[in-house]
């Protein structure tokens, strides 16, 4: 059982967390046209790498949204991520 | 008759006596013995039957070694199969009995099955069984195969506990190395805990004998016991640290007796020290398998922990320097003893089923026992759990730890280390971060492994009856890798999962390859170390716990009112009132609802806040209908979309305040439609404008629906017009229910006039009473979700995931406008836009109805057209209406909307029957009630 930092509360078991998806995907402005491959892409397509991987995870009991940086390999967590601004 | 108790010496208690019976026999031990070094102090050698051949099987380890003494135990009633005898702790009572084996272990009526040997190899049953069909013997040998035999009763209150606890430092094992290292951590300030599988500490000592230290044994672990729990420490005896998982959690299951389910602790250590010991690996030869053979090191445990000699004259086999101790320490308790040389020749065990002698080479001996040691094997299972690696050191002939994981360090024996004291210094300087002083080891091995081409039955797996011919076959057969082999032979499968076996397999097969025993390698190390019940990974996590259901505040007034409860969506609700016959209940309370009012519990239902300056454009974009537009005080019905343009719920949105919505989403869908709302607030907007909070149990919710919900709710004290030009469908106002705020929004499931009032839990109780004894006068009362799913149904109104599944767009249900015209972006809109949502044949809601006279369509039904049937749809819900007192179903057909008055085939578990495509809708099309 691996042991996530979530950068609100710290250290928590990592059954409190969901996975929201890979990091660094960024959604296409619909208001533009957006070709079926684009949109494909923005929705299917994984990376799934080996290694160090950028995931973007949720903990549930105080709904923090933040990225997560791992080793899909060895299972250590390289660090986080808090998406809300610096002093915010 | 060989083994006898020694008149001294052990941690038994001989003052007291325990009786057990075992294969029908009554037997006496004392506490402080097992289950095996009780029989064994009777003389009992039988204790098992192998698993194919039923070959008699005895003792051959003292502890989780062992793989052949397994037994069905039971007392006072409860019974557990397949304990091991070397480590269940004997009870007064108990009754015990050889798995695998009828009427008993020493006299089994399948033992003749071992004269068929030659035809029962390797795989045998792979290539035996194929022809005509593998079927037909399957059912006989399962019967054959198994263990231990399930009584089928449960123990009552068989739950685990589970414990989370953390420390700097975990040192498995309470032998001297571990001691010494716990000590001189929780000395030096550490926070140790120190897990031992034992109920009493010592570990290898009482294999060893002489003194520690200058002290004897027993004082010596006293000292080390009471300074580390001086200090602090933490000591868990009768405690296995079964695995190593992710980022240094170790597993770790307390025994509290028999019949009761261990303990389990999640132990995150911030170090971890493995002092698990060694075990004594058989030596391969003919016949090894009798009872009588034993490993010598387990002998020397008997006699030094139990207090049994386990024979009066030994022959002692060993290639290394490890049983020096142990041969004095049995020739002192008054064994004949004889060593002899294993490389003096082709060993071969004496006698029929009592072992009498031992050849070895040209000698014969005469011998009741005959004690083996192949060399030590450092326990590693815990090392490569957590990922470390082995090194092959050709000095100790064994695996010993390499490159460690992290947090991880191996001392003692496991270490390789098996002088104790070089062990003993290793473990004070490990324990405090220090690398360990050099050390000549004083042990010395001589290589002796399986001998490929040697002659007669060399055993290699007792329990699984893998012998040295099987690997040689397996090799002929190209299973050589030794994951491969594993599988084809069932090497290392058995109850110990290898732990005496897999040594000598990969031994062997590197010497038919003729390569090197690194080269070859181990099969991977798998937790749990030892086998720990199911429960106790759940614990109290089972039944209904397992995922608990979500109460209503009003319970006990549908209780009272005779409510049917059931699971609906995670909560516990009730189906229909009154304890009438589901049928005429739920027809009941529709026709009650459609002629005067229905009183609902809808508290599920979801009720998000979304607030702040950026709320509305928020809300615009997580929704598919445009919110910005909406005024407040008024409501809108909408869908939210997964980004591929799937409907994922519906539900309306009522807007309180120009920055202040709440989104009223399916009950059982609240939660995922958070985490969605929260996942957009957090992931691309400014967090700080927009809020969003979950108030769906805080807010209780009562639903009045009919041709008198007005007239019932005017009878409230409610300081609000409710006339329907001032207060008109799809509006929302705040106003005061007994001194408490309620809202009131006016909206409908049903087709009728209906009010929707939301106020805090606490006060649910109030309202309920007040709607109720107000809905008596108009012969309304309570209706359950049953009879609301029929009154929707006969709208056409849909229920997400029940008439729409995963690719189910809003277009195909009627509501195609934002699709052409919402003009900002919202979540699913550039999917409403792909080849398949622009198909011609998108499956779309339709309503059926059936020929005169003809029973309700099965729900699940097939829509099928033409010569050759093909499925173009599905029937979704189908009910008989009590309003129209017709059957009336929905469905999701292929080109639906532009159907209706079609005649289709409904195709259903070969029946075919006739329906007619109608508009989804079926009471009221024009909306008349509604505004009733």
């Amino acid at each position: 059982m691996q042991l996530f930092p979530c950068p609100f509360c710290g250290a928590r078991d990592e059954r409190e967390f969901h996975f929201m998806g890979e990091a660094g995907k960024t959604r296409p402005d619909t208001q533009q046209p957006v070709s079926d491959a684009d949109w494909a892409a923005y929705l299917y397509d994984q990376r799934n790498d080996k290694g160090r991987v950028r995931e973007v995870w949720m903990h549930l009991p105080c709904r923090e949204v933040f990225g997560m940086q791992r080793d899909s390999v060895t299972m250590q967590v390289l660090g986080t991520t808090a998406f809300r601004k610096a002093g915010a | 008759m060989s083994g006898t108790r020694t008149e001294t010496g052990g941690l038994i208690d001989r003052t007291k006596t325990l009786r057990f019976r075992f294969d029908g026999r009554g037997y006496a031990g004392h506490p402080g013995d097992t289950l095996a070094s009780a029989l064994l102090a009777n003389g009992v050698r039988v204790l098992g039957r192998s698993f194919k051949y039923h070959r008699p099987r005895g003792v051959w380890g003292g502890w989780f070694d062992d793989p052949n003494a397994i037994l069905d135990v039971g007392l006072d009633g409860n019974a557990i199969p397949n304990c091991q005898a070397t480590t269940t702790p004997l009870l007064d009572g108990m009754e015990s009995r050889a798995v695998n084996a009828w009427p008993s272990a020493a006299r089994d009526v399948k033992g003749g099955l071992d004269l068929l040997h030659r035809w029962l190899g390797a795989g045998f049953y792979y290539k035996t069984f194929i022809w005509p069909d593998w079927h037909l013997f399957e059912p006989t040998i399962r019967r054959m195969a198994g263990l231990g035999a399930v009584d089928g009763k449960t123990i009552p209150d068989y739950v685990a506990d589970q414990i989370h606890d953390s420390c700097d430092l975990l040192v498995v094992g309470g032998g001297a190395a571990g001691l010494a290292a716990a000590r001189a951590a929780a000395e030096a300030g550490q926070d140790v805990v120190l897990v031992e599988d034992h109920a009493d500490l010592g570990g290898g000592l009482y294999r060893r004998g002489g003194e520690v230290e200058g002290r004897s044994p027993a004082d010596w672990l006293a000292e080390q016991r009471a300074a580390i729990e001086t200090a602090g420490g933490c000591i868990l005896s009768s405690t296995t640290a079964f695995g190593v998982y992710d980022h240094g959690l170790v597993g770790l299951a307390t025994d509290r007796g028999f019949a009761r389910a261990p303990r389990l602790t999640r132990m995150r250590a911030r170090r971890t020290l493995m002092a698990t010991g060694a075990l004594d690996r058989p030596l391969t030869f003919a016949d090894n398998d009798r009872p009588g053979v034993m490993s010598l090191q387990a002998a020397a445990e008997y006699l030094g922990r139990y207090g049994v000699l386990v024979g009066r004259r030994i022959v002692v086999l060993s290639n290394n320097s490890a049983g020096q101790s142990a041969v004095a320490a049995l020739r002192a308790a008054g064994a004949e003893v004889v060593e002899a040389d294993p490389a003096d020749g082709p060993i071969r065990a004496l006698g029929g089923a009592r072992l009498n002698g031992v050849q070895v080479g040209d000698r014969q001996l005469a011998c009741d026992s005959l004690l083996v040691s192949g060399g030590l094997t450092p326990v590693v299972h815990l090392w490569r759990h957590a990922g470390g690696k082995l090194d092959w050191s050709e000095t100790a002939n064994a695996f010993l730890p390499g490159a460690a994981p992290e947090g991880m360090a191996a001392i003692g024996a496991a270490n390789g280390t098996f002088n104790l004291q070089a062990a003993l210094e290793e473990a004070r300087a490990v324990a405090l971060g220090k690398p360990p002083a050099p050390s000549a080891s004083s042990y010395t091995i001589r290589p002796l492994w399986p001998e490929p081409g040697a002659k007669g039955r060399q055993w290699i797996d007792f329990q699984h009856d893998v012998t040295l011919k099987d690997i040689e076959l397996a090799a002929r057969e190209n299973y050589v890798s030794v994951e491969h082999l594993k599988r084809y032979t069932t090497l290392g499968m058995a109850a110990d999962q290898g732990k005496t076996s897999n040594m000598a397999g990969l031994a062997a097969m590197a010497a038919i390859q003729g390569r090197p025993i690194p080269e070859v390698g181990t099969t991977t190390f798998r937790p749990p170390f030892v086998p720990v019940p199911l429960e106790l990974y759940h614990g109290a996590r089972r039944g209904q716990l397992l995922n608990p259901l979500k109460r209503l505040a009003l319970e006990p007034q549908h209780r009272q009112a005779g409510a049917a409860l059931g699971e609906y969506g995670g909560w516990l609700r009730p189906g229909w009132y009154g304890g009438k016959p589901a049928r005429d209940a739920i027809r009941d309370e529709v026709q009650m609802a459609r002629s005067s009012a229905g009183i609902f519990d809808g508290s599920p239902l979801g009720k998000i806040e979304v607030m702040g300056p950026d709320a509305a454009a928020f809300v615009d974009f997580v929704y598919y209908n445009t919110v910005a537009t909406l005024k407040p005080g008024h409501i809108r019905y909408g869908f939210m979309l997964t980004e591929s343009g799937a409907v994922y719920d519906d539900g309306v949105i009522a807007r309180l305040g120009s920055e202040h919505f709440v989104i009223s989403c399916s009950s059982s869908h609240v939660d995922g439609v958070e985490t969605m709302l929260e996942s957009w607030r957090q992931d691309g907007n400014d967090p700080d404008r927009i809020f969003v909070h979950d108030a769906t149990q805080h807010w209780a919710t009562l639903a009045v629906t009919g041709p008198k919900a007005r007239e019932i709710l005017g009878a409230l004290v409610l300081d609000l017009n409710l006339s329907r030009d001032v207060f008109p469908h799809m509006s929302f106002r705040e106003t005061i229910f007994a001194g408490t705020p309620l809202r009131i929004a006016r909206v409908s499931f049903t087709g009728d006039v209906s009010f929707e009032l939301s106020l805090r839990t606490a006060k649910a109780a109030d309202l309920w009473a007040a709607l109720t004894m107000a809905g008596a006068e108009h012969g309304a009362g309570p209706i359950g979700i049953e009879a609301l799913s029929v009154l929707r149904a006969e709208k056409g109104f849909i229920i997400i995931g029940k008439d729409t599944d995963g690719e189910t767009m809003p277009h195909d249900l009627g509501f195609g406008g934002p699709r052409q015209k919402k003009k900002t972006a919202f979540v699913g809109d550039r999917g409403l836009h792909s080849e398949a949502a622009n198909a011609p044949d998108r499956r779309q809601l339709v309503g059926l109805s059936v020929p005169e006279g003809s029973p309700a369509l099965p729900t699940g039904a097939h829509l099928v057209t033409g010569d050759k049937p093909r499925s173009e749809g599905i029937v979704t819900s189908s009910y008989i209406s009590p309003t129209l007192d017709r059957p009336i179903a929905l469905a999701l057909l292929a080109r639906g909307a532009a159907r209706h008055g079609e005649v289709l085939r409904v195709w259903h578990m070969g029946q075919v029957r006739a329906a007619t495509v109608t508009p989804p809708c079926a009471l009221d099309p024009k909306g008349a009630r509604l505004d009733a």
